[in-house]
């Protein structure tokens, strides 16, 4: 891969973790896991339902407590600054976190307030988020009205509506087909080029190929870190399932 | 006679068209795929062929056997794994198999065989006695296929069996299907993993309600009308702006660090060296690729959902 | 600007009860409904009870008895011809409820002693009714003696006064009552299930993961749903004044304002069962085995405490209704001030501190549990 080395990266790190495990019980559902995202990247978390993907991205959210281990987001401690986190990081998740029974302009205006916004400025930011998912005439409908890809690009939105470093992506692609598919990639790259890291988890294999690095997890436990390229060059494989299988196999 | 047929079937929901008109054959001893995105219509679909929904138009023949007339014949051939996990979890592996075998009635004779080998295939022998809500996802669907496959079906309908499944169980699960389509069955299969298709033996791309293209899986991809290429550049977002400009390329898409264009026509080694110039040097390399389905199906679907979706 | 937080939450609470009418219709129909059943389909009050007269004697003594009795709008009079041992069947078949028999010789011993029995026979399978009916006829008769005899002075007269329901409407007391079922159904109930519809529906994690603080999670949520009570409160208030004519004496700010502290009570309890349900299925169940029922059985709405086995006139204690209707009975119908109800606004004002400060504590800014 030259075309990543060489590109100019600043290597700020935005989320990183040591040996972090969280357990259920005596069930560990993330063991031992060490990463470390840089500023301005797409970095993916693959792994299969019960992996430990969504445990990993609630615990860097301040959702969940971990069992042991320790991890910063933005440059605060995941556990005492949850508070300075919280405030410089947007979150989406799998599970629809916009309103139903109201309409995209109220969801908006919702989010923003719940971050603090001021009016003017979640006026200003709601017209210029409808305006970019393209839902101008749509905007005092209710949500739930709308097709699934236009909910998740308008979550995403909300999720960006505070302006963070750093968002959290649990499965965002969930369900929806693959033109809504890449539109949501594309909205995903548009906001990595204003600097912004990206942290998504998914199922979807291939969608391995749409991040700059991915970490794949099985079980709990972190079993491959780096460019999607490299993993299928060092496995000798054309495509990320197979990289997966051959891991596991190993 | 095929094993199953579908002619104009309608569904609606209210005002909703769940699928809209619908004409379907899947061959005997055929691993049939049905690929489509999450409310594409199919488990509407697959659930009519179970005789658990009624057609509003259109009919359906299993085995011959009309769905709307036959539910009890066509119920006794057939195996059904529903897209939600729906054993008892509080029950243990082997409970739920018995529990199936009774419902289908199984002969006490043949019963103590078939669960030998379901056992086998499925390699749950050694988890007989675990709780079916203590098993891991792929053994959940593992164990779901078993309750299924109990009655020996001649045709078997999956909706969504690997949905959230790790790969290595998805690979496994897959070999299993191959492996009851080798006993004789026939096999219709719901995904909404695009490169699930590759291994069945014909596929119908599915999307809101309609069938976009049916075939094997390669013979869809030779259709593919637009040259695909794999390009490399050093700053890849510019390199986007500048093909998006250009009228020769049909479509682009950004995957990480590198650049998927589809062009109207093949371009010639000229057109390539002009590029290169006027992007100054930004383009690197470039390589054809090969046209995955979800590149046949997004060509496919094209004019219907341009620009995303329509409200 | 923590405030346009917590606003923010309240708007969107206001908009989701807004965009359900059922429910909405439900809040504001359902009390109507109530106090409509109980104000007169299950009117506690005895009219017109079959009463049926049996007169062997008919001379004019016996003929002013019944006079006396038809005179009465209690009863609804009418003769009977038969034998008196058959009269029985009136009962079995419902045509009476109660007997009057007049022996043939009660005009003779009325004029020469100035007492004659008479028999009453009441049809006893409903008890409490049996209780009322008989007293009824005890006064009937009463008047009678007062009317036609009772030369002789007692030296003293038993006369009993009811008072703040002088005319023992049952209204008086369903009005209090219903008003203290909705406002703790309201309060609890539905505060309880939108927090764990959040719960349920995954958007309480997009909540959580942004700087709002509990608090402010907790009081825009609640907002709302205080408003809404009280709106139903003046309406049940509203139909009870203006409708069954209930009397309202005491003073209605004072009634507002402990109105409110019922109402915070009655929070607090939502928010603990909010703590404890994950899904909006098990608030509801927990809400309305620790809400609806304790407040119609226990809390002296229909029956009194005073009756009740001592185990659970002890339950009846944590019961934040059995103080809410005193007060409510106090302020309405008796007139009663702030000094006279201190022993219930403590009461309330001590239950609500323990379940915030234990919801407080319970309600957390992540997903552990």
């Amino acid at each position: 891969m030259t075309t990543n080395d060489a590109k100019p990266m600043t290597r700020q790190i935005s989320v990183k973790t040591e040996k972090l495990t969280r357990r259920f019980g005596k069930f560990t559902a993330v063991d031992r896991v060490s990463i470390e995202v840089y500023q301005g990247e797409i970095f993916g978390f693959l792994g299969a339902n019960g992996a430990g993907k969504t445990t990993m991205i609630r615990m860097l959210c301040g959702l969940l407590a971990p069992s042991e281990g320790s991890g910063s987001v933005a440059g605060y401690d995941i556990y005492r600054q949850s508070e300075a986190i919280k405030r410089r990081i947007g979150y989406m998740s799998q599970k629809f976190s916009l309103y139903d029974d109201l309409t995209i302009s109220e969801n908006i205006e919702f989010y923003g307030g719940v971050y603090g916004l001021s009016r003017a400025l979640i006026r200003e930011r709601k017209e210029a988020l409808i305006r970019q998912v393209g839902l101008e005439a749509f905007a005092d409908k209710l949500t739930r009205e709308l097709p699934l890809g236009f909910k998740q690009r308008l979550a995403l939105g909300c999720a960006l509506l505070h302006d963070p470093p750093i968002i959290f992506l649990d499965e965002p692609t969930s369900g929806v087909d693959p033109e809504a598919r890449r539109s949501f990639w594309d909205l995903i790259y548009q906001t990595v080029a204003l600097g912004k890291t990206v942290f998504v988890t998914t199922h979807f294999m291939d969608e391995a190929e749409y991040c700059h690095r991915v970490s794949i997890m099985r079980e709990g436990k972190l079993i491959a870190l780096d460019t999607p390229a490299k993993l299928k060059q060092h496995y000798g494989k054309s495509n990320m399932q197979d990289v997966f299988v051959a891991l596991v196999k190993e | 006679m095929n094993a199953i047929e579908i002619k104009e079937f309608h569904k609606s929901y209210g005002t909703v068209e769940a699928v809209r008109g619908v004409s379907l054959e899947v061959k005997r001893g055929e691993l049939f795929g049905l690929i489509g995105p999450d409310g594409a219509g199919k488990t509407t679909l697959l659930r009519a062929i179970c005789t658990l929904l009624l057609p509003d138009r259109g009919s359906i023949l299993v085995d011959g056997l009309d769905t709307t007339r036959e539910v009890a014949r066509i119920r006794s051939i057939l195996g059904y794994m529903p897209q939600r996990f729906s054993l008892y979890q509080d029950l243990s592996v082997e409970q739920n198999l018995r529990f199936f075998a009774d419902l289908f009635q199984v002969p006490e004779k043949e019963r103590e065989r078939r669960l030998e080998q379901l056992y086998h295939f499925s390699r749950l022998a050694p988890f007989k006695k675990r709780l079916a809500g203590a098993l891991s996802g792929g053994m959940k669907q593992k164990l779901a296929l078993s309750c299924a496959l109990i009655h020996t079906p001649a045709i078997l309908v999956l909706d969504e069996p690997t949905y959230g499944v790790d790969p290595v169980s998805r690979q496994e699960f897959w070999d299993i299907l191959r492996l009851i389509r080798e006993e004789g069955a026939s096999i219709l299969v719901s995904t909404a993993y695009m490169d699930e298709a590759d291994l069945c033996d014909r596929v119908a791309l599915f999307f809101r309600g309609r069938i976009a293209g049916v075939g094997a899986p390669e013979a869809l991809k030779d259709r593919y009308r637009y040259p695909l290429y794999r390009l490399e550049a050093k700053d890849v977002r510019r390199l986007r702006d500048f093909f998006r400009s250009l009228p020769e390329v049909q479509s682009t898409q950004l995957f990480g660090d590198a650049l998927h264009v589809s062009f109207k026509r093949p371009p010639d080694s000229r057109q390539w060296s002009e590029w290169q110039a006027a992007s100054s040097g930004n383009l690197t390399t470039w390589s054809p690729q090969p046209p995955s389905i979800e590149d046949v199906f997004l060509a496919l679907i094209g004019g219907e959902a341009d620009g995303g979706e329509s409200i | 600007m923590p405030h346009s937080r917590l606003l923010s939450i309240a708007r969107k609470e206001f908009l989701h009860i807004i965009r359900d009418p059922r429910t909405l219709m439900i809040i504001f129909i359902m009390p109507v409904i109530q106090l409509v059943m109980f104000g007169y389909a299950l009117n506690m009050e005895i009219q017109r009870v079959d009463l049926a007269v049996v007169d062997y004697d008919r001379t004019l003594h016996s003929r002013r008895l019944v006079e006396q009795f038809q005179g009465s709008k209690f009863f609804h009079v009418f003769g009977y011809e038969g034998p008196l041992s058959e009269a029985e069947k009136l009962f079995l078949t419902r045509k009476a409820r109660v007997i009057l028999a007049i022996p043939a010789d009660f005009g003779k011993t009325w004029q020469r002693s100035v007492s004659a029995p008479v028999q009453i026979l009441v049809d006893a399978s409903d008890p409490n009714a049996a209780t009322i009916i008989r007293n009824y006829c005890n006064q009937v008769i009463q008047l009678f003696n007062q009317r036609y005899g009772g030369q002789i002075p007692l030296p003293f007269e038993v006369r009993s006064a009811i008072w703040f329901n002088p005319d023992m409407k049952s209204t008086y007391f369903f009005v209090p009552g219903i008003l203290a079922l909705l406002l703790v159904m309201i309060s609890a109930l539905l505060t309880s299930i939108t927090i764990s519809r959040e719960k349920e529906l995954g958007t309480m994690e997009q909540i959580l993961v942004s700087p709002v603080r509990p608090y402010e999670i907790i009081l825009g949520k609640v907002i709302p749903y205080v408003f809404l009570a009280f709106m139903d409160g003046a309406l049940i208030l509203l139909i009870g004044i203006f409708l069954f004519e209930v009397p309202f004496i005491g003073s209605l700010p004072l009634l507002a304002l402990l109105t409110t502290l019922y109402i915070i009570t009655a929070l607090s309890l939502g928010l603990m069962i909010s703590t404890i349900a994950r899904t909006q299925q098990v608030a509801m169940m927990i809400a309305v085995i620790a809400t609806l029922l304790p407040t119609v059985m226990l809390s002296g709405f229909i029956f009194p405490i005073a009756s009740m086995p001592e185990l659970l006139q002890w339950l009846s204690y944590i019961i934040p209704a059995k103080y809410y209707l005193v007060i409510v009975r106090g302020i309405m119908l008796k007139g009663n001030t702030i000094s006279q109800l201190l022993n219930q606004v403590f009461f309330l004002g001590a239950m609500s501190l323990v379940l915030l400060t234990v919801s407080w504590r319970k309600f957390s800014v992540n997903l552990e549990k």
